[in-house]
């Protein structure tokens, strides 16, 4: 009998590679086609400012420097297109590169092309910007910005990038008192500070030219969006513009778009007539592009005394930086969590983003959910805090019930399933929360310096969202030995799809895992794809494999007919035998068989869509805080993450694990800092508080396997899960350590000075 | 992050390095562990002319037991002070001070010259050399001369030595007495915010000094002060932050440094048994 894979703790097809000689990223590739490349360095804008000129005789006057490109270089060349085009025209028409104002310290100002990497830093170190013509607007908090208290760009008139009621993204407030019904209304400015994805690899590009053809090696998480705009800048046909993902090491949403420095990089290989490549540095990923979160939150919540919630506002106002892109449409995602899960009669929100003189925003791990349930998870604290509660209690007394299932929120998004009180139970319980809470009064009553802390979180997130949902590519393929390729549109960068994938058509196609190949990151063999980001990849690109391998059986229950001379009705396929005739499965048919009759190759695909889905959790974060210090030390951390059945239960605590020490992270160290000029100041490993296992406990995690009813195996999206649940958990936690005296919030990151000033 | 260009000078003995300083003069930087120094030249903060390699300089790499001291070259990595049983023995706080200092990576390649010579107020070594009262051996051009700790650190990254000495040994008075050592910091390998170092000396006396709350390593004078007067390690530690003159950082308003300096000074000095 065969015994299905499915659930089961396959180990890793990738890692035997990157374990041993490692993987093969963009800057280590060596290719033909890449023999005598050009090296960049991007000059960058070291202040704020309006620029008059831009010098760069002294880096022509480099050796080994090939030339130099600025803005004025580019006048024929046509902008890229904007990431979204929600915002002011002038917001939109960024030029390539700095043009008559540096809008953020760290914008490209020149390309400096070089022989070697070695000349083309030095050249760049020779660049010199000419500032001149006033002082530039400077407004790094994002509150100044919104009071426009000086304005970045003076045409539009203020800093407003975009007002999420007007395109429908948020619903606004009422007039009147909201809150008139209410016995106990609560209200508190959240802080979701600014960090940065922090990829172990930064950006990379390569790139040449082929009679007219492009191909483009990048480190991308999504390599077919990519080639779209590719294709959009350099006005190319599909299969002149290919791109390939070479291994990629890691993107946290980073990587999902693009950026001025590697859209350029084939028009500069048109102009030097070499094939090109760029690399960053750590300094330019942390100050260059792509922050997330980089939210102010305004939350009220009101109900009933004795803990029953009843209505929720929540304001959003999140810095987009110098150019408004994707971050500054993520509110949208926190509207429409802002529910939480919690059933909530009367919710509005109201969201705006704008500009500041920092670096744009991006997607991060989450984008937009985690600030929704921080938010949430927050006020629900101090609510229950203000009716004398537990916090546990008022979050099982409001939490939605599982027979309401699919539910609508009064926002309009409307959940799949869950089973939301079971997960906190679950983690409750696997964290001793009586003991603890023993614990803690204990501690409370002897005058311990050592205080102990408990924090809840209950999530809901958006998963391969928002509606009307989303759709992956696949391909499956029966090879001449009898085995299967899968071609996938979804492009794993750590997470795993070279095993996972196989293992689905592994189960459907009864084929060996070993001989089960998943091919990804190259729009020439794929003919189709989106990418891997917003936790989407396994239930629409694995529903996609499943699709396509079925659809291959059907296919190929024709040629068995023949073989077997039956009839095709009669026909059956199962995966220890192969094909045979109902009740005779002693005469099998097996893929070898097929794929030496087959004209053609057996092969199908699928471009599957399925609706958003809504993986929940519970997390249980204990706290250490030295009261004379306020130094925090995680003690435990429980999660209980339910994201549907597991296909893999090992892969899916890698993506909890890296997703609740990230969460975690921003809960207590990590922070994108800029100081009063615009000078980001977090901008290397020592200053930018990575975290590292060091400060992380073991993570206690608990199971639990709610299908989704949006696609046939019930999958949902965990890749982002722990980033969500672990932040306010976290921070709750600090905050319960603290709250015998008094304290009722402490804004993220918990750094030892915040909870000391906290206590004092 | 790739260096100006400079030129590499290999030195195979002492003698050699301090005739390559005193060729280059101001153009020229010792490398010994590197790992103070690359990073600066790596964000092109340093930009020597020439570089003189000291690394393999093994005869400065020694730790010995000379009876009343303890001798250390200057080449020493961290890693074997870390782990020596003499420095164990002898001078505990300076093995126990050592095996903070970053990662395994950092400590295999630091040296306690550089560690000292570089004249950071943010490194740990320091302290346990001022608080177990070292003096520091210096050799140049006209011969070899002892410097007390408490005359070697001049001012932020800068020392007593001229830009043609070469720092060679490391002397530490032996002790029997108990120490503390409290290092504060965000992560496991990070540089302390503040840290402090205190150490019963054989003369009975405590050297106490502090980590990063001052533009140069620093001796905690008015807390020795205090407890030679007599007081216990609360009240001394009260006025650890005196006559310190800290910075504010990312990590740190000047206000918090002194919190933090009063309360790590009394935790030392509790470790110390006082
Ligand atoms: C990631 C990282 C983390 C670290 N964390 C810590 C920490 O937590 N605590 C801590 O204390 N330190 C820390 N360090 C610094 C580390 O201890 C260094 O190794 C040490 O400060 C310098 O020693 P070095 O041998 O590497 O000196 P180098 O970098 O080679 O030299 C430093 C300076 O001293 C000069 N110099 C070196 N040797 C001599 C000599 N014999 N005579 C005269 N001048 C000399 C050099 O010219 C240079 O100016 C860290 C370093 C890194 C890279």
């Amino acid at each position: 009998m065969v015994v299905s894979i499915m659930g089961t703790r396959v180990l890793r097809k990738e890692d035997p590679k990157l374990l041993t000689v490692g993987g093969t990223y963009t800057a280590d590739l060596r290719d033909a086609r890449l023999e005598g490349a050009a090296h960049v360095c991007y000059a960058r804008a070291s202040a704020l400012g309006a620029v008059s000129g831009v010098d760069v005789s002294g880096a022509l006057a480099t050796p080994g420097v090939l030339g130099v490109v600025t803005n004025s270089d580019l006048a024929d060349f046509p902008l890229q297109p904007p990431q979204m085009d929600l915002f002011p025209e002038e917001m939109l028409r960024r030029s390539w590169l700095v043009d008559d104002a540096a809008l953020f310290v760290g914008e490209p100002v020149a390309a400096v092309v070089a022989e070697s990497v070695v000349a083309a830093v030095d050249g760049a170190e020779a660049v010199e910007v000419i500032y001149g013509g006033g002082e530039p607007a400077t407004v790094i908090d994002l509150e100044d910005a919104d009071g426009d208290a000086e304005v970045i760009f003076g045409e539009v008139g203020t800093n407003l990038a975009l007002n999420l009621e007007t395109v429908d993204m948020s619903t606004g407030f009422s007039d009147g008192d909201f809150f008139e019904d209410c016995e106990v209304v609560i209200h508190q400015r959240v802080e979701n500070h600014k960090v940065a994805a922090v990829p172990l690899e930064g950006r990379s590009v390569a790139c040449c030219w082929e009679n007219g053809s492009l191909t483009v090696w990048m480190s991308t998480q999504a390599p077919h969006l990519v080639q779209g705009v590719f294709r959009n800048v350099y006005d190319l046909s599909r299969k002149d513009c290919r791109i390939i993902a070479p291994d990629v090491g890691g993107g946290f949403g980073q990587k999902v778009n693009h950026s001025q420095e590697e859209m350029l990089l084939p028009e500069l290989a048109r102009r030097f007539g070499r094939p090109m490549r760029w690399t960053e540095t750590r300094t330019e990923n942390l100050i260059g592009f792509g922050h997330g979160r980089a939210q102010v939150q305004r939350v009220t919540l009101g109900g009933d005394a004795d803990g029953k919630v009843r209505r929720y506002r929540l304001e959003v106002i999140c810095d987009s930086g110098a150019y408004p892109g994707v971050g500054a449409f993520l509110p949208y995602f926190t509207h429409l969590m802002a529910s939480g899960t919690y059933d909530i009669a009367e919710i509005e929100t109201r969201c705006r983003s704008v500009v500041t003189s920092t670096a744009p925003t991006q997607a991060y791990r989450g984008a937009g959910r985690p600030e929704a349930t921080a938010a949430i998870e927050r006020a629900v604290d101090i609510f229950a805090a203000r009716c004398g509660r537990d916090p546990v209690e008022v979050r099982a007394q409001n939490l939605i019930a599982p027979e309401r299932f699919p539910v609508t929120t009064a926002v309009g998004t409307e959940y799949d399933s869950g089973e939301y009180a079971r997960a906190l139970e679950k983690a409750l319980e696997a964290s001793g929360y009586e003991d603890l809470r023993r614990e803690q009064a204990r501690r409370r009553a002897e005058g311990d310096p050592r205080l102990l802390g408990i924090g809840v979180s209950c999530y809901v997130e958006i998963t391969a969202g928002p509606a009307p949902g989303g759709k992956e590519y696949a391909k499956v393929e029966i090879t001449p030995e009898g085995g299967a390729r899968v071609l996938s549109g979804a492009f794993s960068h750590g997470q795993g799809h070279l095993t996972t994938f196989a293992m689905l058509a592994s189960d459907s196609l009864g084929i060996p895992i070993e001989q089960v190949e998943v091919i990804q990151g190259d729009t020439a063999q794929i003919d189709k794809g989106v990418g891997t980001f917003g936790s989407r990849s396994l239930q629409l690109g694995g529903s996609a494999v499943c699709d396509a391998s079925n659809q291959v059986i059907d296919l190929a229950r024709e040629t068995a007919a023949d073989i077997l001379e039956a009839a095709s009705a009669d026909v059956v396929f199962d995966a220890e035998k192969g094909f045979h005739v109902s009740g005779a499965p002693a005469v099998a048919v097996s893929w070898a068989d097929l794929a030496e009759r087959a004209e053609a190759p057996l092969s199908a695909d699928s471009n599957f869509f399925a609706a958003a889905s809504y993986p929940f959790g519970a997390h249980v974060a204990v706290v250490e805080v030295d009261r004379e210090t306020g130094e925090v030390t995680l003690e435990r951390m429980i999660t209980c993450d339910d994201s549907g059945p597991l296909l893999n239960p090992m892969v899916a605590e890698g993506q909890r694990h890296g997703g609740i020490a990230q969460g975690a992270a921003q809960a207590l160290i990590e922070e994108m800092r800029y100081d009063p000029w615009g000078n980001p100041v977090t901008s290397t490993f020592a200053d930018y508080g990575i975290i590292s296992a060091a400060e992380l406990p073991s993570f206690e995690l608990v199971v639990m396997e709610t299908p989704s009813p949006h696609n046939p195996l019930g999958f949902k999206g965990i890749g982002e899960s722990g980033t969500i649940g672990s932040t306010p958990a976290v921070q709750s936690a600090v905050v319960d350590a603290l709250a015998h005296l008094g304290v009722t919030h402490v804004d993220i990151p918990c750094t030892p000075e915040r909870v000391w000033r906290a206590l004092s | 992050m790739i260096p100006a260009a400079f030129d590499y000078i290999r030195a195979t003995s002492a003698d050699e390095a301090i005739a390559a300083l005193a060729e280059h003069g101001d153009d020229a930087k010792l490398l010994a562990g590197g790992h103070s120094l690359l990073p600066l030249m790596r964000f092109r903060l340093a930009r020597p002319a020439v570089v003189v390699d000291i690394g393999r300089l093994n005869d400065l790499k020694y730790i010995r037991d000379e009876g009343d001291h303890v001798a250390i070259g200057a080449l020493t990595r961290h890693r074997d002070v870390e782990t020596s049983e003499v420095v164990a023995a002898k001078v505990g706080l300076l093995g126990e001070v050592t095996s903070h200092v970053g990662d395994p990576q950092v400590r295999h390649r630091g040296t306690i010259g550089g560690a000292v010579a570089h004249g950071d107020p943010a490194s740990d070594i320091p302290s346990a050399l001022i608080a177990l009262g070292a003096v520091l051996v210096a050799a140049g051009p006209s011969g070899s001369r002892e410097i007390s700790v408490d005359d070697f650190f001049a001012g932020f990254l800068e020392t007593a030595l001229s830009p043609e000495e070469v720092l060679t040994e490391v002397r530490i008075p032996a002790t029997d007495g108990a120490w503390g050592f409290e290092k504060f910091n965000r992560r496991a390998q990070d540089w302390a915010i503040v840290g402090c170092s205190a150490a019963v000396r054989a003369d009975a006396g405590v050297g106490v000094a502090l980590v990063n709350m001052h533009p140069t390593p620093i001796r905690a004078g008015a807390t020795e002060a205090a407890l030679a007067g007599g007081a216990g390690a609360a009240q001394a530690a009260e006025v650890a932050a005196e006559g310190c003159d800290p910075t504010e950082d990312l990590n740190a308003s000047v206000e918090y440094r002194q919190h933090l300096a009063r309360v790590l000074t009394r935790r030392a000095l509790e470790a110390a048994g006082l």
